[in-house]
């Protein structure tokens, strides 16, 4: 065993002992009898550190096992902390002002408990050496969800045990409740700002920056002509920027589209502009005793070289287009779209609204980049990163 | 008429006064110096020298990789250009320079596509060039899937692909080791009796030289320029072991004595 797992064993072992025997669970001065399913949560997690301290090799042996029955205790140890907040708050608000119970220190330290778990379960599933494919695979997917889980269990433990104000950060169970009662608006924001002002915008920046680089590529004239200018308009503050294009464009997304289309232009040049260059001497003089027409040697050898670097350019382009269409909605917008919705409802405090728009912008933005980056992998398998 | 029945008889490469001078930062530097050079239709010839004696810039000149300063060039009876352009030479580089994205196939494949021939003739030549290297069974392997002397195979199958009577190789086997570097000389050696073609090849190795060439050309440095052109008389069908004659020894030995002459081991 690890330092570190020894270190979470006693941890949780020493909370769970608290919880049972010492701390009161509420403020009211409430026992652990009062939730059988506490009781039993930190029963199992003695049980657990009893078997690892006693059949420490047999555990090593079968970490996957280990792994699993562990992860299973310490969420079903977290549903039961995020249910009996539910019951407390319901039972204060029965019960006068007064008689208010909030958690007590047993419900910390069996938090702290079950968070120890989390991360010794994770620590197992991520030390199992198996050559199974299938297994590779879904531990790849179990163990980043088991530890994200675990980051919005202790998001909603210490929102909703510690009463923070939603104002400054609403619980998950809040914005997932807002945002399940608000999927239409969620729905047609997402219409205007993903579907419209940032995929066409982004379409836009980044075929235009690859088709003038190809322009560039061909003209020494243009490469010093138009590698500044495409420079200075890099250097532009899209604050600045944005209302400008709404005065061109219009409110609707055609002006935040022009927007991302400034923001993601320059990248695609400039990486574009590179890649052409890629290729080394004797790659080209190849091509040259084949008596190879530029078109030919720029579809045979250049733009496959330059691959790795167009997909780079796409890669930090798709952060870019969303951040600038919604930014660019916060200077002018009829009344729908992401950035138009942040901006509104945080200024009437609904911030549990904000933050659904955020996790829809966090959600599309990294399936975005994710197919972006699986195509690039189809596309560049042969690129030493790769293969 | 067909290139063949023109270069069996006459001279494949003519060079007469050739000069070049690249201008650098540092002044002038003297590539090459009034090089004179016939070579003839099924000839294997070498140059060989130290380094900056201008024997890649030479066969560079030849593929029209260079222009010359001054002098006169003819390859098959015209110019460098143009017969780069009719694809009169096959060129093999110092590395392999294989496309990483293509198939073993596909990079020999890739002069073929150039020339716009048909898939069928593609597919034929490819095929015929891969067992004559030896590389037959690998076509679908990726090149860094290869060791770096099965590489250097494929890219000599990709320049022959394209037929040409010409082969220019720049120290196709400078970054071999010794014991690769052996069997494929051996291999060449077949492949240029089995194919008659002509070969100009450069190389920095006197036993390499001596064992593959008909013509072995010296060269040296500072400005590049021809010392001595030996004729060897060894049989065409040698094996390694013919390395241990006296004859193969004595020839070495001229080699050596030309490149001491051009002061070649001195600094």
């Amino acid at each position: 065993m690890s330092r570190i797992e020894k270190f979470l064993l006693l941890l949780a072992c020493v909370t769970g002992l608290l919880s049972l025997f010492v701390y009161p669970l509420n403020t009211a001065g409430e026992g652990i009898a009062s939730s059988p399913k506490l009781q039993v949560f930190c029963g199992l997690t003695l049980m657990i550190v009893a078997v690892g301290y006693a059949l420490e090799e047999t555990v090593l042996r079968y970490r996957l096992l280990a792994g699993i029955a562990i992860c299973a205790v310490s969420l079903f140890g977290a549903w039961t902390l995020i249910a009996w907040l539910g019951i407390a708050a319901d039972t204060s608000a029965l019960a006068a002002e007064s008689a208010q119970s909030g958690p007590g220190a047993g419900f910390w330290t069996a938090s702290v408990a079950a968070w120890a778990l989390g991360w010794l379960g994770v620590e197992q599933l991520a030390a199992v050496m198996s050559r199974n494919r299938l297994l590779q695979l879904v531990l790849r997917v179990v163990i980043p969800i088991v530890f994200g889980a675990w980051l919005l269990i202790i998001w909603e433990l210490v929102t909703r045990g510690l009463s923070v104000p939603q104002v400054l950060l609403p619980s998950p169970s809040a914005i997932a409740e807002r945002f399940a009662n608000s999927t239409a608006t969620l729905w047609v924001d997402f219409k205007q700002t993903f579907l419209k002002a940032v995929l066409i915008g982004y379409s836009m920046g980044c075929l235009s920056g690859f088709l003038v680089a190809l322009l560039i590529d061909k003209s020494s004239f243009l490469k010093r002509g138009l590698l500044p200018v495409g420079n200075l308009v890099s250097a532009l503050p899209i604050i600045g920027v944005a209302p400008i294009m709404v005065m061109w464009f219009g409110f609707d997304w055609h002006s935040k589209a022009a927007v991302v289309v400034i923001m993601t232009f320059f990248p695609m040049l400039v990486n574009t502009v590179a890649g052409l260059s890629a290729a080394d001497h004797m790659q080209g003089d190849l091509m040259k005793t084949y008596a190879a027409s530029y078109t030919q040697s720029l579809m045979k050898l250049r733009l496959p070289q330059a691959l790795p670097f167009i997909f780079n350019a796409l890669k930090i382009n798709s952060t870019l287009a969303l951040i600038g269409a919604i930014v660019a909605e916060f200077f002018g917008t009829p009344i729908v779209g992401m950035g138009f919705r942040i901006s509104t409802e945080v200024g009437r405090m609904n911030v549990d609204m904000v933050w659904a728009e955020i996790a829809v912008a966090a959600v599309a933005g990294s399936v975005f980049y994710g197919l972006i980056t699986l195509i690039e992998r189809m596309c560049t398998f042969w690129h030493p990163s790769f293969r | 008429m067909s290139a063949e029945a023109q270069s069996a008889t006459g001279n494949v490469v003519t060079a007469s006064d050739l000069s070049l001078r690249f201008d650098t930062n540092d002044g002038a530097v003297h590539a090459l110096s009034d090089i004179d050079l016939t070579i003839q239709a099924g000839d294997f010839v070498s140059l060989i020298g130290p380094s900056g004696c201008g024997k890649t810039t030479l066969l560079r000149v030849i593929a029209d990789l260079e222009t010359p300063t001054s002098g006169d060039v003819q390859v098959n009876g015209v110019s460098p250009q143009q017969a780069r352009l009719a694809r009169a030479y096959g060129y093999v580089f110092q590395a392999a320079s294989l496309y990483p994205w293509r198939t073993i196939a596909r990079n020999v494949a890739l002069p073929l596509e150039i020339m716009g021939l048909d898939r069928k003739e593609r597919r034929a030549r490819v095929e015929r060039n891969l067992e004559l290297v030896n590389l037959s069974g690998f076509e679908k392997k990726y090149p860094w899937q290869l060791s770096g002397g099965m590489q250097q195979r494929a890219s000599i199958a990709r320049a022959l692909a394209v037929e040409p009577d010409l082969l220019l190789m720049d120290e196709p086997f400078g970054a071999l080791d010794e014991i690769v570097r052996d069997h494929l000389n051996e291999q060449l050696l077949q492949l240029w009796d089995k194919t008659n073609k002509t070969v100009v090849f450069v190389t920095h190795s006197i036993p390499e030289a001596v064992f593959l060439s008909t013509h072995i050309v010296v060269m040296s440095p500072r400005p590049g320029r021809i010392i001595d052109i030996i004729e060897s008389d060894l049989p065409k069908d040698r094996g390694l072991d013919i390395r241990e004659t006296p004859e193969f020894l004595a020839i070495a030995h001229r080699v050596r004595e030309g490149l001491r002459q051009g002061h070649s081991y001195e600094d």
